[in-house]
């Protein structure tokens, strides 16, 4: 194991380029601790003669000083993103075998900028989870445990494999996607950095679609840093798909100054949950101070809508879903189950495809738009997404960002929460509201709680605002001076 | 208004269609993959049309301009806002699970057809609705004992399904409707109308009822492609419907597919499921939002269409309405007569479109584009019966060989000695000698048998192989019979 | 809203979810509580708020009509289950 595995990528960028060490002994570092992060079941699949292939060229980049932005750095890749001749499932069985004959827009943006492959990272199949325990190949395990307790906890949920391996240092950054706070949630489980751009920022060309109008890439890493340099080689518009923003990508690294003198940090009322552990308050409370201290002015405001926005949100996500989902029928790829007639083997297939939670949610999805009942669910779950949006919009005229904890829990064990699904959901609480809104948002870790585990607090922006949410992440990360690491570390300690 | 007799009294039909038509365009409406008919299986597939993970759709302009366009042509409202949805079903020719299609908020709202009837009056049919989705794949299912074979070309390809009012009352209105309706199109530019191709698809929603009562239970035949068979189903399916209720059964609404072999239509063996098509917005696209001046100048920029063709060829070249309406119908054909009737008699212009050059082309199986005759061709032709040089009947002689050689009238003429003449000493000598050989006939025309005339005139004639002007003829005669 | 057997048992077929007798009832009975919790949302006065399908402030963006893709028949076809002859195949559809 080598240190070589505990750079961010800011620092394994300026290694690189002061040919401290090459972009192939870099990666195999990290194809090494990948092997090692095997126990924790993050990967779905590992490329290293790929990520070698890439990390060589990449060398002969360096060498000839054409480094790009993210020249050389081991990634892994979130399961959903859809990789040229590499195996991708959606950590479903219904994807058993499938090669893309494409690449998705992001990654392909992110091997335009040198970027390395290290594998196809676990996650809850079809991103429908907040625990990876939902993962048609095994549950991913979260590389942190409670002090004095060896108990396998979830690593959040879905990108989760992604989560568990940046934490791990298994990989120096990986990539997510955050329907209700997919990225966020895991990256607050697992200690690390997880932002999800404005919707439209990052193109969703070529990731397998869960609900589309709620799905949005973006960085996980291990520092803030590192999430405004990966978030600028993976955002940008792209003409294959028609939500994305014709919007220039501004350098999200240079706005972070430092300097949060007089914005306004939003702290709503309504995230004040009862029953919310103390210790969340307290950490919440913590980083009041924090961006206070620096000169920000916090102010309280209010989100009405909140209670609202996850019942609305398991109304509009099932319904996507269930549409999206429908072309996973055993015709043109993935897993066919024989049967006597067309629509036999369609039911054949799907049932044996899909997992517990992905067919719970279809048929939920399918109920609340079928006949009769779209006005009374779909409809006005739209509707309240507009208010849950308006919401949002009245309190951006009285703030610059909000500040709100990512999760109402830490990480939990595997097998809890398990059998109800509703509890499952309240993970979400915090993160839901802003993908239904489309704002950007991310987690960063802030503290620890008394069992040990990582805990994290939510900075949330205006549409299109990454750059401030970036920069006042960075005020927290540094005021909260988070140095703890996980039990597990594959890439060494 | 056409009524079927029962045994009980009078049924009204009363037939509303769903017309289907393919959208002329070089790529699909959400890919980049080409239209062309008749490819490869599975060679004009993108990853979009198939449906594969990840992929997104993304709307061709062109495709937009031309539901645009298709709805100006049939006097329609044009939506500024419209709305993109999914139809949710399963079905191995439609990858996705779903098809983008419009339902709330379709491109094109209401608007009407006008039919021209038989007995000359016309009557305006109205439309419901313009919508612009995609076209499915093709299912085959005859290519072996156990699979269905799944060809996904035409997946994607962009369809205008337009809706009419259930304000026809007879196959034959019905035919009518689809007549003018794939005219517009063809003059459009916006669909082929080639049925046997499958570019243009009705579905056929037939009930029947008492004069005046409200209306009864419809079926639906699906897919049947081509006006006679429209025709026949309707005329079919009416006739059952009445026979049912008759013997006191009820119609039940119900699916059905038309048999062209036996002319009958059945019901669909595969029972559907019970249609839940959980319509949404597709959340992959937004509103369609058209510029107001933008449509405005497409409206600009229309052709003249069939009605309003009809309509200045009966003003400016004192048409019948049968024959504008004739001359009309291909936009081909009303150009290449105009081509003909410019700066000449527009009657005989139309006369020799419609009765020799049709005639000549039915006998050939060729459509207007394909003539061996162009309209300037003919125009010369007609312009050398008009000054006389070739007479009427010769004319005819010349147009055959024209269609059979591809040479121009004048070079014909020359060549084949055909030219009129005109010149009285030869006409006069030929008289001569016609009533020298029939000196009785001449005598008994003298005596008063004066319908001899006609005699002398052929013989004149014979004696010049046609060739004499008939009204120098005529006169010349006359004068020398006269004595 | 309590869902019943029938209902779920509905649903799947619409969705094309194989599902055993077995299990509709414990489906049921979870579907339900998802359902009426989701009914909280009767509480929040919508009239007359629009709904929103997108966040996205922008309008539709089109392309020309141009022929930029297909002509792959082996990659489309690449990780069919069964093909044949250029064909996706299922079982036999009758009409
Ligand atoms: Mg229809
Ligand atoms: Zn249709």
């Amino acid at each position: 194991m080598s240190a070589l595995t505990q750079l961010t990528i800011a620092e394994a960028r300026a290694g690189l380029r002061g040919r401290q060490f090459s972009a192939r002994e870099l990666a195999e570092a990290h194809i090494a601790a990948v092997a090692a992060a095997r126990p924790l079941n993050a990967f779905l699949a590992e490329t290293p003669e790929r990520a070698l292939a890439m990390a060589d060229a990449a060398d002969q980049r360096l060498q000839r000083g054409e480094a790009r932005a993210m020249e050389g750095i081991p990634l892994a890749i979130k399961d959903l993103f859809c990789t040229e001749g590499v195996l991708t499932t959606a950590g479903s069985r219904i994807l058993d075998g499938f090669k893309p004959p494409y690449e998705s827009t992001v990654t392909a943006k992110l091997w335009a900028a040198g970027a390395v492959m290290l594998g196809k990272a676990n996650m809850d199949e079809f991103a429908m989870g907040s625990s990876n325990v939902t993962c048609a190949h095994g549950a991913v395990e979260n590389p942190w445990r409670r002090r004095g307790d060896n108990r396998p906890l979830v690593p959040g949920g879905s990108s989760g494999g992604s989560a568990a391996a940046v934490a791990a240092r298994a990989a120096i950054a990986a990539t997510g996607t955050d329907t209700g706070g997919s990225i966020r949630q895991p990256a607050s489980f697992c200690g690390i950095v997880g932002m999800k751009p404005t919707y439209g920022r990052c193109s969703r060309w070529g990731i397998v679609a869960f609900a589309s109008s709620l799905d949005q890439a973006g960085p996980m890493t291990r520092s803030v840093r590192d999430a405004a340099i990966m978030l600028g080689a993976m955002a940008g518009h792209d003409p294959k798909d028609s939500t994305s923003a014709p919007v220039p990508v501004p350098d999200f690294e240079a706005a972070l100054t430092g300097d949060i003198r007089g914005l306004k940090i939003g702290v709503p009322h309504e995230y004040r949950l009862d029953g919310m552990p103390a210790e969340i308050e307290a950490l919440w409370q913590r980083g009041i101070d924090w961006v206070k201290a620096a000169g920000a002015e916090p102010v309280e405001i209010s989100l009405p809508m909140t209670k609202y926005a996850l019942p609305a949100y398991y109304i509009i996500a099932p319904a996507e879903a269930s549409s999206n989902l429908a072309r996973y029928d055993g015709v043109r790829f993935g897993l066919r189950v024989p049967g006597g007639s067309l629509d036999e083997m369609y039911e054949n297939t799907r049932a044996a495809g899909f997992g517990a939670e992905v067919r719970r949610r279809v048929l939920i999805g399918t109920y609340v738009l079928s006949a009769g009942y779209y006005d009374a669910y779909y409809l006005k779950a739209q509707q309240v997404r507009t208010l849950v949006a308006r919401d949002f919009g009245a309190a951006f005229q009285r703030c610059d960002v909000l500040l709100t904890p990512t999760a109402p829990s830490a990480a939990f064990a595997i097998g809890e929460k398990q059998d109800d699904p509703i509890a499952m959901y309240l993970n979400d609480v915090f993160t839901v509201p802003v993908n239904l809104a489309g704002l950007p948002g991310i987690s960063v870790p802030a503290g620890l709680a008394a069992d040990g585990l990582p805990l994290g607090l939510q900075v949330i922006g205006r549409a299109f605002d990454e750059a401030t949410v970036l920069r006042v992440a960075e005020i927290i990360e540094t005021a909260a001076g988070f140095t703890a690491k996980p039990a597990f570390l594959a890439g060494g300690g | 208004m056409a009524v079927i007799r029962g045994s009980s009294g009078d049924w009204e039909v009363v037939i509303g269609l769903e017309v289907h038509a393919q959208v002329i365009s070089k790529a699909k409406l959400f890919s980049g993959a080409a239209t062309d008919f008749g490819a490869e299986p599975n060679t004009q597939v993108s990853p979009i049309d198939a449906a594969f993970p990840g992929m997104l759709p993304v709307i061709n302009r062109y495709c937009v301009e031309q539901a645009v366009k298709t709805g100006l042509g049939i006097n329609a409202e044009i939506n500024l806002v419209s709305v993109f949805d999914r139809k949710n079903y399963f079905y191995a020719d439609l990858p996705a699970g779903y098809q983008i299609s419009q339902y709330t908020r379709p491109i094109v709202g209401k608007g009407k057809i006008r039919l021209d009837l038989a007995d000359g009056s016309t009557r305006d049919i109205g439309i419901t609705r313009l919508h612009l989705e995609q076209d499915a794949g093709k299912s085959l299912h005859d290519q072996h004992a156990t699979l269905t074979y799944v060809d996904l070309n035409r997946a994607g390809v962009a369809l205008m399904e337009i809706v009419s009012e259930p304000d026809l009352r007879s196959a034959e209105e019905a035919g009518a409707y689809l007549r003018k309706l794939r005219s517009i199109l063809r003059y459009l530019g916006t669909c082929d109308g080639n049925m046997e191709e499958g570019s243009l698809r009705c579905d056929c929603n037939v009930s029947v009822r008492r004069p005046g009562a409200p209306l009864g239970t419809r079926c639906e035949i699906k897919n049947v492609n081509s006006i006679r068979y429209v025709m026949q189903a309707i005329e079919h399916e009416a006739r059952r419907q009445v026979e049912l209720l008759e013997e006191g059964g009820a119609v039940e609404q119900e699916t059905r597919l038309f048999d062209a072999g036996k002319g009958i239509t059945r019901p669909m063996r595969s029972k559907e499921h019970a249609h839940d098509y959980r319509y949404f917005p597709d959340p992959d696209l937004l509103p369609l939002r058209l510029d107001a001046n933008w449509v405005e100048a497409l409206k600009r920029s229309l052709p003249e269409l069939p009605d309003a063709k009809k309509a200045r060829f009966i003003e400016q070249y004192r048409l019948s309405p049968d024959d504008a309406g004739v001359l009309v119908a291909e936009q081909a054909s009303a150009d290449y007569f105009e081509a003909v009737a410019r700066g000449r008699d527009a009657k005989l212009a139309a006369n020799w479109v419609m009765v020799e050059l049709y005639g000549a082309l039915n006998r050939l199986g060729l459509g207007i584009e394909g003539s061996p005759v162009s309209a300037a061709g003919l125009g010369e032709l007609v312009d050398l019966v008009i000054d006389g040089t070739v007479s009427g009947r010769l004319a005819k002689e010349v147009f055959a060989a024209m269609i059979e050689t591809g040479k121009g009238a004048a070079f014909l003429v020359e060549e084949r000695g055909l030219k009129q003449v005109t010149d009285s000493g030869a006409i006069e000598s030929a008289i001569a000698a016609v009533l020298a050989a029939q000196g009785d006939k001449v005598a008994e025309y003298r005596a008063g048998k004066e319908k001899l005339f006609g005699f002398f005139v052929g013989q004149v004639m014979k004696a010049t192989q046609g060739k004499a002007n008939p009204a120098l003829l005529n006169e010349l005669l006359r004068k020398k019979l006269a004595g | 809203m309590a869902l019943d057997k029938a209902t779920v048992a509905k649903i799947a077929t619409l969705a094309r979810i194989k599902l055993p007798p077995s299990e509709q009832e414990h489906l049921a009975g979870e579907l339900s509580t998802i359902l009426t919790w989701i009914e909280q949302l009767g509480e929040v006065d919508t009239a007359g708020v629009e709904p929103m399908s997108s966040v996205a402030a922008m309008e539709l963006p089109m392309r020309n009509d141009e022929v930029t893709d297909g002509g792959c028949r082996e990659k489309i076809l690449a990780n069919a289950p069964d093909s044949a002859g250029g064909f996706f195949t299922v079982p036999k559809v009758v009409e």
